[in-house]
């Protein structure tokens, strides 16, 4: 009796939250059917016109969509030299150790800091490096954004990808050594390949927690509202259109706005699909 | 059903008439209101003091114009708060009619970062030319032909705007579409505006974050927030042709003019001589006849007594301590006479606070 209570209960709780996901999907769908219809799909994800003036309202999503996956993937790219090393070190070379762990826990720290306080830091202490380095002329943008996103990533690439190459069998570590094998050589042909798969999804977690960043971003890419021409140029993302400006919206603006946190969510969705596609395939 | 709903009615009439009886009652009335974020730190203030001398509980919610504005449409709040009027066709879309009640005034400033500039004068056609990128760079002969005293720097001029929807972006472009052909026709009037250059930030505190951070920004801030903190702005040209500095007196100065009764007006580029060109009044909106929705009297008594407080003069002088301007004699006159055309049933209501 108290096995089938136990059951239904972990039933229900599923249900609720298939039901609570099916929900939130449906009113993301219902309220960006507008802004689909009334531009057409196509014409809205290749549209980087935005312009709220009334009578001439007009709403595309692409400069949105290009601010987004280049500041995401630009991120990744920046994140890499240093969250690689530090899932090696404190995976592998310096596994157990008490560095290690003191290593650890202050990428851990990285982690737990509030995305407003990375922005606050990259406003007032990156920017003005920017500025004096002349990669910029106000130090807002792509660039800007893509290096605090970077940092706030590292803790989501590196610890969990860290946890999976210390989860390599000692046997397999073993049998290469006792073939003679170098520290280095073990771990390019034995760690990593073994691995792989884990790395990747933790990069790929990395890379979805990048997609959706707001504030930090908001505070950093300038919000010009068209398609970036270069890194130093500034540009929005969809997170960061949506946050400022879902407030004073109504009507077909706050349907495009819905569309785009659709879209998002369905970027989203889809690198995951592909990440585990590849995880599988290889 | 019709019977019931009679003796509905009936119920409420007795219930109004015994709390009009009790003057006690009225004190007891909660009021609820929301809408603009710009009055915000001045309804605070006046609020305060208000449920401190007349014991009723106010709640505030500044979750901007559009959402005061539907809020009283939903009839969830007893007044609503907005920056901008409403057009003829909003004012038709309400279920009855409503009273513009001004509260207080204030303005749109444009701060700007250069070094060892401490004045600046602008006027509308150059203000329009930088922010629609015609203007480049701050030595321009445009810029210069207004400040032949100084000497401009050779520096790239970065325009900073909203990125939020904003009732201080619908002042700034208004004032411009008044003054300049080309930004009437390129940009127009509106809470949020497709910009062709510049960098955007979120709120006021963005924007002057923004631009004292950057070496040769300009901005618009609300004057409430920019005077507050003593950030560097422009004279601005008004229409009688002198560079006005914004202040308590100028931003008032502009509403001494004649205004229409209901006083659904934009003051910006005003007549008076001394008024700073990019002024507006801040309005509370509420329905003219308080009995909708099974409101009590004591309910319509409280908000006309909360809307006589703002006219007072007790009220009016704390809007300069919080860096707001106290409405102009004429205004506060049309607002006044606003005030009697508030109405219980048809019944003309006082206010008791005196």
């Amino acid at each position: 009796m108290k096995d089938k209570i136990f059951k239904g209960t972990l039933f229900l709780s599923a249900t609720f939250i298939l039901l609570l996901a099916s929900g939130i999907i449906y009113a993301l769908v219902s309220q960006s059917m507008g802004a689909f219809q009334h531009f057409g799909f196509f014409e809205f994800i290749s549209s980087s016109d935005w312009n709220p003036r009334e009578g001439q309202e007009k709403y595309g999503a692409l400069s949105f969509i290009v601010g987004t996956l280049s500041t995401s993937i630009l991120a990744l790219l920046f994140c890499l030299p240093f969250s690689f090393p530090v899932a090696l070190f404190t995976g592998e070379y310096f596994k157990g150790t008490k560095l290690a762990s003191f290593v650890g826990a202050v990428v851990g720290l990285l982690a737990g800091i509030p995305s407003i306080v990375y922005g606050l830091w990259g406003f007032y202490t990156l920017r003005p490096l920017i500025v004096s380095l002349q990669l910029s002329e106000q130090g807002f943008g792509i660039l800007t954004a893509s290096l605090v996103l970077a940092i706030m990533i590292i803790p989501y690439a590196s610890s969990l990808s860290s946890e999976f190459i210390s989860m390599v069998p000692n046997d397999l570590k073993e049998a290469a050594y006792s073939l003679g094998a170098t520290r280095m050589e073990v771990v390019g042909a034995v760690s990593i390949p073994v691995a792989g798969s884990g790395i990747l999804a933790s990069y790929i977690l990395a890379l979805g927690r990048a997609l959706g960043e707001t504030m930090a971003v908001t505070m950093l890419i300038g919000n010009t509202n068209s398609i970036p021409s270069g890194l130093s140029d500034t540009g929005n993302t969809m997170a960061s259109i949506i946050a400022n400006q879902f407030g004073e919206a109504h009507g077909l603006k706050l349907e495009s706005l819905f569309a785009i946190g659709l879209l998002l969510f369905l970027i989203t969705a889809l690198i995951n699909f592909v990440a585990n596609l590849v995880k599988k395939t290889f | 059903m019709r019977k019931f709903g009679g003796i509905l009615i009936l119920a409420l009439l007795a219930c109004a008439c015994t709390q009009n009886a009790k003057e006690g009652d009225v004190s007891s009335v909660a009021i609820s209101g929301a809408g603009a974020t710009f009055p915000l730190p001045y309804y605070n203030i006046i609020f305060k003091n208000f449920t401190k001398e007349m014991g009723n509980k106010l709640t505030y919610g500044g979750i901007g114009s559009g959402g005061g504005i539907r809020s009283l449409k939903d009839k969830t709040v007893d007044f609503g708060a907005t920056d901008a009027f409403l057009s003829e066709q909003e004012m038709k879309e309400m279920s009855a009619a409503i009273l513009h009640i001004p509260t207080c005034m204030g303005a749109v400033v444009l701060a700007y970062n250069l070094t060892d500039l401490p004045t600046l004068n602008l006027n509308g056609s150059v203000i329009s030319g930088i922010f629609l990128g015609d203007i480049k760079v701050w030595n321009d002969p445009q810029i210069a032909a207004l400040n032949p005293s100084l000497s401009l720097p050779n520096k790239t001029i970065t325009p900073v705007y909203r990125s939020d929807g904003s009732g201080t972006t619908h002042v700034f472009s208004d004032y411009l579409s008044k003054v300049s052909p080309r930004w009437a026709e390129i940009m127009g009037v509106g809470k949020s505006l497709k910009w062709p250059v510049g960098i955007a930030a979120k709120g006021n505190p963005g924007v002057a974050g923004t631009v004292l951070q950057t070496e040769g920004a300009i901005g618009y801030v609300g004057s409430e927030y920019a005077l507050s903190l003593k950030i560097a702005n422009a004279k601005v040209e008004n229409a009688s042709g002198n560079y006005i500095e914004a202040n308590t007196e100028s931003i008032s100065a502009a509403a001494d003019i004649d205004l229409p009764s209901d006083m659904r007006t934009s003051i910006s580029n005003s007549s008076n001589e001394k008024a700073y060109p990019i002024s507006c009044f801040t309005w509370i909106l509420i329905y003219k006849d308080q009995y909708y929705n099974g409101r009590t009297k004591a309910q319509a008594q409280a908000l006309t007594n909360l809307m006589d407080y703002i006219l007072s003069e007790d009220a009016q002088s704390l809007a300069s301590k919080v860096h707001y301007s106290p409405l102009s004699i004429q205004a506060l006159q049309n607002a006044k006479d606003l005030l009697k055309q508030v109405s219980y049933n048809e019944l003309p209501i006082t206010s008791n606070l005196q």
